[in-house]
């Protein structure tokens, strides 16, 4: 064990300058960097926001079975099927047939089926009935319909959420699907997730309806901007999806801060053709289920134009345009989960992060000089070593070093010494048995070897296992431990070993202590 | 090398490890863990002001009809951490309270840490939680299994029930909070006294291998004895390691190395009195590692 061939030893230590130099990267300035490699820091450490993000696609299964009454209802009444008692529940419709069997035809039929289509992906369709009795049955969606439904939801939501987070204009934000209903978004440096919440959290579903008083589609009550009670057309004139640009600006006549839109071409003609047949009427401009004014038609808009004032704050304009511009999420977004830092938490936690890695680090330093003299001394270049390579690794990996992170370095540290101790402990009791010192060694390292490995693996288990599990900083904590078991063994068994071998063999044989 | 005679302590070990153990599982059950918003759920914020006393930010609250609040100082003066635990929507809890508080403390106030965690979210948390200490327990068990004997394989799954329990248990018994990084701490337990445990039956294995004569007590007493300066030496550098971050790692870090700290006490301890004694009892022998020869190839 003792014996190394000239090229194992050139190999050993280039691999440890390869790595070890990457360490050095990390005090490049910002300004000159000739080489784009460094270690993130966590967001507990330089301050930031995570949210995570769920959608409620209750709603959006509500509207979708909706959706699906007049189609069934067609389908129904060209095939002659006769129905009654149909009923629209929250998340499924039921009705009475008289011919059960030539439903199920059409129902199930692969072919052009607009009302229940086939999901290739799933070999599924969207829809499934049941029977409730003789004649009743209840339609309802099938879980890969639910799926399909979600997972379109999700994508929307994850585009308005990046557009609208790039139009605030954070630094490097992170935004990711997380499982089947989840968004998971960081933004790093914020201080304050108020307003990006505020952003997020509104569907920004903006609809111009007429205020009428009787109409064949229905009306809902709304409350207006003034605190009056309007009678509001189900019949949705135009929508937000037709709007391609809006921006804040301020009236000139009475220097109220409003929102001027632009529509596209389909938006300008409904626009124009509703405008023009309800000249006199009001307009309605509701977003979320909530009036933001009112305003008399006076005249044909015809030009794809248009303006919308509300009482609005400077802010509140600016904030509503770009809703607007980002387009409507799908469904709302619930923050499930919110961890916010200031940067002056991260700073302090660097601080006494670094100051109890220093702190530990030299106090073990002195207890194996103590304990162990010169060997103490391999020990302890070892452990330098190990630190160099374990922070060149997570150069190299990018790793995100987060507080328990600086944790898993200081418990590295107390911990990495161990592979020396065994070994060091080992060649003790080989020296009292053994006459030649150089056997002794070598002996010591080749016993010891496998309890070292043994004794390792099962941290590591650990270490991989809550990095499996854990979430945000403790991940962190578990990348450096894992990577910290790795470089210790590498340290442990080829540098301080070759060092050791320096010192016994040029002793030849003489008296060694350890 | 040392001649402590363990062997004869083993039975006394033994009632102090049930007792603890027991005590423990009794004030898990009866007393129960305190959770922290990780795993319950709630609303977590810590801020900085120049001189509030708890009793003004307490009243503040109790203004807002949030249900339970926990007021308490956290690190320098000046400084609290404030536990509601209802939890309620986050779009407008989080800003209302900080409104509140800003408009209603006399002294600047600076928002350091809000953490919120759903209801849904706690759960999962706590159930991945549980998840990852029970698959890693599994993982050791059959880690030894396969480098062992089925005997050692329990004796260690044994040692390390009783010190993630005693040390789940100290902190029912002390109050103190489980958030996720005693998740983390605990599976770092888990490993370090593993880690310990293996050094002694690797020893033992060996031990038992080289002298037949000496029955499994002698042969887990000598190995115990070799060992001993390696295993002290390996704790003292741990915990000089774990008490440089209890004590000038910050608030944050403070409930993880108390919980390593405890748990590398533990689990040194355990190693010796819980895991090699249990050896003794399936009556572990040279005879016990012959029939299973193929197995072992180190």
């Amino acid at each position: 064990m003792l014996n190394f061939s000239k090229i194992n030893v050139l190999i050993i230590y280039l691999l440890f300058v390869f790595i070890a130099i990457f360490s050095v990267l990390n005090l490049q300035k910002d300004e000159n960097k000739f080489f784009e490699k460094k270690i993130n820091l966590g967001l507990d450490l330089q301050g930031g926001s995570y949210l995570l993000l769920e959608i409620n696609s209750d709603s959006l299964v509500e509207e979708k079975i909706q959706s699906k009454v007049i189609p069934i209802k067609k389908l129904l009444k060209d095939n002659g099927i006769n129905y009654n008692n149909f009923k629209i529940n929250k998340n499924n419709l039921s009705l009475n047939l008289d011919n059960i069997d030539k439903f199920d035809l059409l129902f199930n039929s692969r072919k052009e089926n607009l009302v229940n289509p086939y999901i290739d992906n799933y070999r599924s369709y969207e829809l499934e009935y049941k029977k409730i009795s003789n004649k009743q049955i209840e339609i309802f969606f099938s879980k890969f319909g639910l799926l399909t439904i979600n997972n379109s939801a999700l994508k929307q939501s994850i585009e308005i959420v990046r557009r609208r987070i790039d139009d605030v204009g954070t630094k490097e934000p992170t935004i990711l699907q997380r499982g089947e209903k989840r968004i998971l978004v960081e933004l790093p440096g914020l201080k304050d997730p108020e307003r990006i919440k505020s952003l997020l959290g509104k569907t920004a579903q903006l609809n111009f309806r007429l205020v009428t008083d009787n109409n064949e589609f229905g009306t809902d009550e709304l409350i207006s901007e003034n605190g009056e009670k309007l009678n509001v057309s189900k019949r949705i004139i135009m929508s937000g999806e037709n709007l391609i640009d809006a921006q804040p600006n301020i009236n000139n006549q009475n220097n109220e801060p409003t929102v001027s839109f632009t529509l596209d071409r389909l938006g300008s003609q409904k626009f124009g053709r509703a405008t023009t047949d309800n000249v006199g009427k009001r307009l309605a401009i509701v977003l979320d289920g909530e009036i933001v004014s009112a305003p008399n038609i006076n005249e044909p808009i015809t030009s794809g134009n248009g303006m919308i004032s509300g009482n609005f704050t400077f802010q509140e304009a600016t904030d509503l345009s770009l809703l607007l511009r980002s387009g409507a999420l799908p469904t709302p977004l619930i923050v499930v989960e919110e961890r916010t830092v200031g940067p002056d938490l991260g700073e302090d936690s660097i601080k006494s992060g670094i100051t109890s890695l220093i702190v530990g680090f030299i106090l073990v330093i002195l207890f194996m000089l103590y304990k162990y003299k010169i060997f103490g001394l391999i020990a302890n270049t070892a452990l330098i070593a190990n630190l160099l390579m374990l922070t060149g690794v997570l150069t190299i990996l990018e790793a995100t070093l987060t507080l328990p992170g600086i944790a898993g370095i200081i418990l590295t540290v107390g911990m990495a010494v161990d592979a020396n101790v065994l070994i060091f402990e080992r060649i003790r009791e080989e020296l009292k048995t053994e006459k030649s010192v150089i056997h002794a060694f070598d002996s010591g390292y080749t016993r010891a070897k496998i309890t070292v490995l043994d004794a390792n693996i099962t941290t590591l288990i650990a270490a991989i296992i809550l990095f499996a599990f854990g979430s945000g900083p403790v991940k962190g904590f578990a990348i450096t431990l894992g990577i910290g078991i790795v470089t210790t063994l590498f340290t442990a068994y080829f540098l301080a070993r070759h060092l050791t071998s320096l010192i016994v063999l040029n002793a030849k044989n003489k008296d060694i202590k350890i | 090398m040392t001649n402590i005679n363990f062997s004869a302590k083993f039975k006394y070990a033994n009632i102090l490890s049930l007792a603890l153990f027991s005590i423990s599982i009794i004030f898990i059950i009866f007393k129960g863990l305190n959770y922290g918003i990780d795993f319950k759920g709630g609303t977590l914020i810590e801020l900085r002001s120049n001189n509030t006393e708890a009793s003004s930010i307490r009243d503040v609250l109790k203004n807002m009809n949030l249900g339970d609040v926990n007021v308490k100082k956290f690190g320098q003066k000046g400084d609290y951490l404030i536990k509601v635990e209802q939890t309620g929507d986050n779009n407008k809890l989080i800003p209302e309270i900080k409104k509140s508080l800003s408009d209603n403390l006399t002294s600047e106030v600076n928002f350091r840490r809000v953490e919120n965690v759903g209801p849904k979210v706690s759960a999962e948390l706590l159930q991945s939680g549980v998840i990852a200490i029970s698959l890693s327990l599994a993982a050791m068990l059959f880690y030894i299994w396969v480098r062992f004997e089925w005997q050692f394989s329990i004796g260690s799954i044994i040692a390390l029930f009783h010190d993630v329990i005693i040390t789940l248990g100290i902190f029912s018994i002390l109050s103190l909070e489980i958030n996720l990084s005693i998740i983390a701490a605990v599976l770092t337990i888990v490993g370090y006294s593993m880690n310990d445990t293996v050094v002694i039956y690797d020893r033992i294995r060996e031990n038992l291998g080289k002298y037949h004569r000496l029955n499994i007590s002698d042969i887990a007493n000598l190995s115990i004895n070799e060992t001993l300066a390696r295993t002290i030496i390996t704790s003292v550098t741990t915990l000089l390691a774990l008490l440089s971050i209890f004590i000038l790692g910050g608030e944050i870090l403070r409930g993880f190395s108390f919980a390593m700290i405890l748990g590398v006490l533990i689990g040194t301890y355990s190693s010796i009195f819980v895991a090699s004694p249990i050896l003794k009892t399936f009556k572990v022998s040279y005879k016990t590692l012959e029939k299973e020869e193929e197995k072992i190839v180190p």
